[in-house]
């Protein structure tokens, strides 16, 4: 079996922004003194004089970003998940969703993955801080592919996005013909027995866990849910009616995120087990990346133990 | 600034004082103190200074204001409906269900507002994107904006200070409101950011101090602000309440609204300065 490649989501981010600097002059890059970590540094070294650096200053930053905004240019803003989304929570919600501003932050090294940084870097509960702001899009790319795209496509919305990425070099998992949409999720595998909505670096695992519950006569549907808002609606409650199971899985808190949003919507519309794969409320703490997921339980086995349990309580 | 277009200007700044006392008078809410005395450098800017047009509240190329001290909306809303960006009769539906003049700016639905501010120390960021976005897109606009001494005390303020003044944000001006009370007392008593000038002068800005309630002062101060290579921070020396006998200096008239009584009193008082400049 060949070499798999694994790239950084956050390398996607970087190689997007210069993309869209060569075709496009009508946007600025900010970032908080991370450029070389986040990957706004590629923009940086192509158009030095389209990158504004704010130093270690996000709130600042983020305000800045909504200043540019509200005169009718493009800005896209970068630091670590925890600055963006948890320092600059307020920024963010006042200054940038509240007169939904046409702002996208990319915020990068979220999650337990971020490794030997520990616990104060190790951003579990942005997406449920972001997803309480009205109007926010947020989108997890599951990989480099797939994060350039979103980038590319974050640039047509109108409104605030918040983009996140990933430290870890993660499998490639889809090629240049694969076709990305805001808001839809997509069906990376069919099956009839239970559904798994993983998103970011659990997309990959899933897939792998289709194998493993396959190999034990269980047919399971994987779908990438790259946007966690707006959720794509249709194709989860068609997983819940058709499988009548669910399994989620994300490499963040099981409060509050994609796993908080499909069950918030299915208990409403179809209810079926949900059981949400994610850091189980608590901190995470320094170590190798590979080994903190192992120890986490954000792994393929992990997925296909909660998909065997879920298909038990089926009714 | 000759006889006749101060008299004019001190006939608007009435007019702006008795809009702010009609607007918190009928939310039974809001903040009068903060909102008169910064009166006279909103009516300057929008009457005197700025490059608007009320009909044409979106202009690309217009100045743009920010008022990092959200609270004092009644005041800003008063000087854009005495403008003419809507109607002088709106500004007694303030803080009302449906009405567009929310409680604090909302760039959203309100003609005029350049940015929705309200939480303390975001303003001043985005006036200094805005003014940024000047610089960098090449466009000749300036941006301005007023905050409260209180207000200077969130550490967000100096983030942008400092990034102004790294980046000689000359087209940026902003006005301190120093009044000398906040909330819970005197800035002294609570937190005092003093000496206010040597801090922006640190962050590499240019300050002027005057008397925030005249309009001499304000216009001698915002051309020389336009000649310097650098932010220019206005420490304008204001009265808290300023224009109602009662409010005056008082504290608890930061966030309160008059009673009907009261409101007669205020505007009583206000219709006889507005009486004696005719």
């Amino acid at each position: 079996m060949s070499e798999i490649k694994k790239v950084a989501t956050r390398v996607g981010f970087g190689n997007a922004l210069v993309e869209l600097g060569a075709k496009r002059d009508d946007f600025i890059v900010l970032d908080a003194d991370l450029a070389a970590a986040t990957q706004t540094g590629m923009f940086k070294k192509a158009f030095p004089d389209r990158f504004y650096d704010c130093g270690i200053a996000e709130a600042n930053m983020m305000g800045i970003a909504a200043g540019i905004a509200a005169t009718g240019k493009k800005v896209v803003c970068s630091s670590f998940a925890m600055f963006a989304a948890g320092r600059a929570f307020e920024q963010v919600r006042n200054s940038i969703g509240y007169p939904h501003l046409n702002v996208i932050i990319g915020a990068t090294h979220a999650g337990i993955s971020v490794g030997e940084d520990g616990a104060t870097h190790q951003c579990c509960e942005d997406i449920a801080l972001m997803r309480t702001i009205p109007g926010m899009t947020i989108i997890n790319p599951a990989d480099v592919t797939e994060a350039q795209k979103a980038v590319k496509a974050a640039f047509e919305l109108d409104g605030p996005v918040y983009m996140r990425f990933g430290r870890l070099a993660v499998p490639v998992i889809f090629d240049d013909s694969y076709r990305f949409e805001v808001g839809k999720g997509v069906e990376l595998r069919a099956g009839g027995d239970v559904t798994i909505i993983a998103t970011g670096l659990l997309v990959n695992e899933a897939l792998q866990a289709y194998e493993l519950l396959k190999n034990e006569g269980i047919s399971a549907r994987v779908i990438n849910m790259h946007t966690i808002k707006p959720l794509d609606r249709d194709i989860v409650i068609k997983a819940a009616e058709e499988t009548g199971a669910i399994v989620t899985a994300e490499e963040h808190s099981v409060i509050g995120g994609l796993g908080g949003a499909v069950s918030e919507l299915l208990s409403e519309e179809c209810p079926v087990p949900v059981l949400k794969l994610g850091v189980y409320d608590t901190f995470g703490h320094s170590g190798p990346a590979a080994e903190l997921l192992d120890e986490f339980g954000l792994r393929a086995v992990n997925i296909a133990d909660k998909a065997k349990r879920a298909v038990a309580m089926k009714k | 600034m000759d006889a006749a277009a101060k008299k004019e200007l001190e006939t608007v700044v009435l007019k702006v004082r008795m809009g702010i006392i009609e607007g918190v008078h009928s939310a039974k809410s809001g903040h009068p103190g903060g909102s008169l005395s910064c009166a006279e450098i909103l009516t300057y800017l929008y009457f005197v200074h700025m490059n608007i047009d009320p009909e044409n509240p979106k202009m690309e190329n217009r100045d743009r204001f920010v008022l990092s001290k959200g609270h004092a909306a009644p005041a800003l809303y008063s000087v854009l409906a005495n403008r003419g960006y809507f109607d002088v009769g709106l500004l007694k539906t303030l803080r009302h269900i449906g009405s567009i003049l929310q409680g604090h700016p909302d760039m959203k639905h309100i003609p005029g507002v350049d940015m929705s501010t309200g939480s303390l120390g975001q303003g001043i960021s985005a006036a200094v994107g805005m003014a940024l976005s000047a610089k960098h897109f090449g466009q000749n606009y300036r941006v301005y904006s007023i905050l409260g001494d209180g207000e200077i005390e969130e550490g967000q303020v100096w983030e942008a200070a400092m990034f102004a003044g790294n980046k000689g944000l000359s087209n940026l001006t902003a006005f301190i409101d120093y009044n000398n009370l906040q909330i819970d007392g005197t800035i002294e008593e609570v937190n005092s950011a003093c000496p206010i000038d040597k801090k922006f002068e640190a962050f590499k800005w240019h300050t002027i101090t005057i008397d925030g309630n005249d309009f001499d002062q304000i216009e001698t101060a915002l051309r020389e602000a336009e000649a310097v290579d650098k932010p220019t921070a206005i420490i304008a020396k204001t009265v808290k309440g300023k224009g109602v006998s009662y409010m005056e200096n008082a504290v608890n008239w930061h966030g309160a609204a008059p009673n009907d009584e009261l409101y007669e009193q205020a505007m009583s008082e206000l219709k006889a300065a507005l009486a004696g400049m005719q």
